[in-house]
């Protein structure tokens, strides 16, 4: 156990070097946020750890990257612990490490390419190829897929992504249904959620029933998140004032409003896109580990 | 009541009425969505096996189980009665609970009970027991093969396969989880 703890913890190191000079060579530059913060963003279901003093452990380091995009930092990463509570499991831990990413100027499908490319060049850097061996079957990364929500639900779960959105069903099928078929010959980018489900993206300005939001699987594993940005400062205040009445209504711990944040969209963010990965997950699927804590000292 | 956020493996929950027990335990939960505690379970008291996913506003709940240990006293004619060590409370046991394993009954041999609203719902024997062959073909002597086996029937008429070696008046352990032969204990 200990042994291949271990094993993974070197392979983890190699990685991390990999991904960096990936980010290096794409002229990024890493940064580093508080850990500790005095608000994080509201979020219906995503909930952060008190820290104490009135601060919270943060959840993704979203806004403080953000505010660094509103001073016009460009290209930014960050590879850093978040905290979420009451979330454990095989897949998920209460600490665990994002690894996140923007790029002033680039939209949705541009940083799909490139995390792709990212994930390809991070494989065959400890695993020598683009193959994995994945519960019995071969997952080449070179071959990457793209579907949208819609799509995949009508595939999968035969129901429309909408309907069910607006029935509070999405979840249960996602899990259920849709997930388990994504990834399973290469990477999957799950794409354009419904609007309801924007989060913090902003909505296709082609079809405002969609958002410019993907997530990127492998094996069935949801591996990271994507937005191209909210910059209306106008909308975003309304969407986080929704998040903060359905957190009060259900009885969840209510947060300080994101003043720093506020003033970053004032000042006015660019135009931009930006992932959060779970490199804990990467690692895993890079390792063929089955639990996190085959992939990081927990 | 429990709280989906209680939910594991091993976990005893009530449904309409009915005893579970997770067998397995997943906690999903899409990045930006709500958490799912993925189960599955087994019927206590029917074997049966289904799937159930929880939320984390929901409210499970708790069946009214308790384990205890209690000796095996004697069979009446109808039902087998079982003994509280510390108190002698008698409790009777209708012959389909136990199933098979009425065979390996033993008098004063401690059983561990599973009570659901007061009815056992799963006996546990002692895991090894010892008993005489009473009859089976003669044995072949030196043949020490394990694997080539033949009928024979132990006190109370219920039949196990041996191995060849084994003669009438030996006597065996018998596992009481599978009731198969386990190993020779003494020569007749």
């Amino acid at each position: 156990m200990t042994e291949t703890l271990l094993k993974n913890l070197r392979t983890r190191s190699a990685l991390l070097r990999t991904v960096r000079d990936f980010f290096y060579a794409a002229d990024f530059f890493e940064v580093e946020t508080p850990v500790m913060i005095p608000a994080p963003a509201p979020e219906e279901y995503i909930e952060s750890v008190p820290a104490g003093q009135g601060k919270f452990l943060r959840t993704s380091p979203e806004l403080a990257m953000k505010e660094l995009l509103s001073f016009g930092a460009g290209r930014i990463f960050q590879i850093g612990s978040a905290f979420r509570a009451g979330e454990f499991g095989r897949k998920h831990r209460e600490e665990f490490t994002i690894l996140e990413y923007y790029a002033a100027g680039w939209d949705y499908e541009k940083l799909a390419a490139f995390t792709a490319e990212m994930i390809l060049r991070a494989a065959e850097a400890v695993t020598g190829g683009s193959r994995l061996s994945l519960h019995g079957k071969t997952v080449d990364l070179a071959n990457v897929e793209y579907i949208t929500v819609d799509e995949a639900f009508r595939r999968y779960a035969g129901v429309s992504a909408f309907e069910v959105s607006a029935a509070d069903k999405f979840d249960e099928l996602m899990v259920l249904k849709v997930e388990p078929e994504l990834g399973r010959n290469g990477i999957t980018f799950l794409c354009d959620y419904p609007a309801d489900r924007a989060s913090l993206a902003r909505l296709s300005p082609a079809d405002p029933q969609v958002a410019e939001r993907w997530e990127v699987y492998i094996d069935g594993m949801e591996l990271g998140n994507a937005f191209g940005e909210l910059t209306d400062g106008f909308e975003q205040k309304k969407r986080f004032a929704a998040a903060q009445a359905f957190r009060r209504a259900h009885g969840m711990l209510e947060y300080p409003e994101p003043e720093a944040f506020y003033r970053a969209l004032d000042r006015g963010l660019p135009d931009a896109s930006g992932c959060a990965v779970g490199f804990d997950r990467l690692t895993m699927l890079l390792t063929g580990a089955e639990d996190i804590s085959q992939v990081r000292f927990c | 009541m429990y709280s989906a956020s209680d939910l594991k493996k091993g976990l005893k929950i009530e449904i309409d009425g009915a005893p579970w027990q997770i067998t397995e335990f997943e906690f999903c939960k899409p990045g930006k969505g709500t958490a799912l505690y993925r189960c599955r379970m087994k019927n206590l008291i029917t074997g049966i096996g289904m799937e159930k996913t929880y939320r984390p506003t929901d409210k499970i709940d708790e069946p009214n189980i308790e384990e205890r240990e209690m000796y095996y006293s004697y069979f009446d004619g109808h039902h087998y009665v079982f003994s509280d060590p510390n108190t002698y409370e008698e409790m009777s046991v209708d012959a389909s609970v136990l199933g098979d394993k009425a065979y390996f009954l033993i008098e004063n041999s401690l059983c561990n009970f599973v009570i659901y609203n007061d009815e056992p719902i799963e006996i546990t024997l002692p895991t090894f027991i010892e008993k005489e062959i009473v009859e089976t073909e003669p044995g072949v002597r030196g043949d020490t093969a394990t694997n080539v086996t033949k009928p024979a029937k132990i006190d109370n008429g219920y039949e196990i396969q041996v191995p060849l070696f084994i003669n009438q008046g030996d006597i065996v352990k018998i596992d009481t989880r599978t009731g198969a032969y386990a190993e020779r204990v003494s020569k007749a």
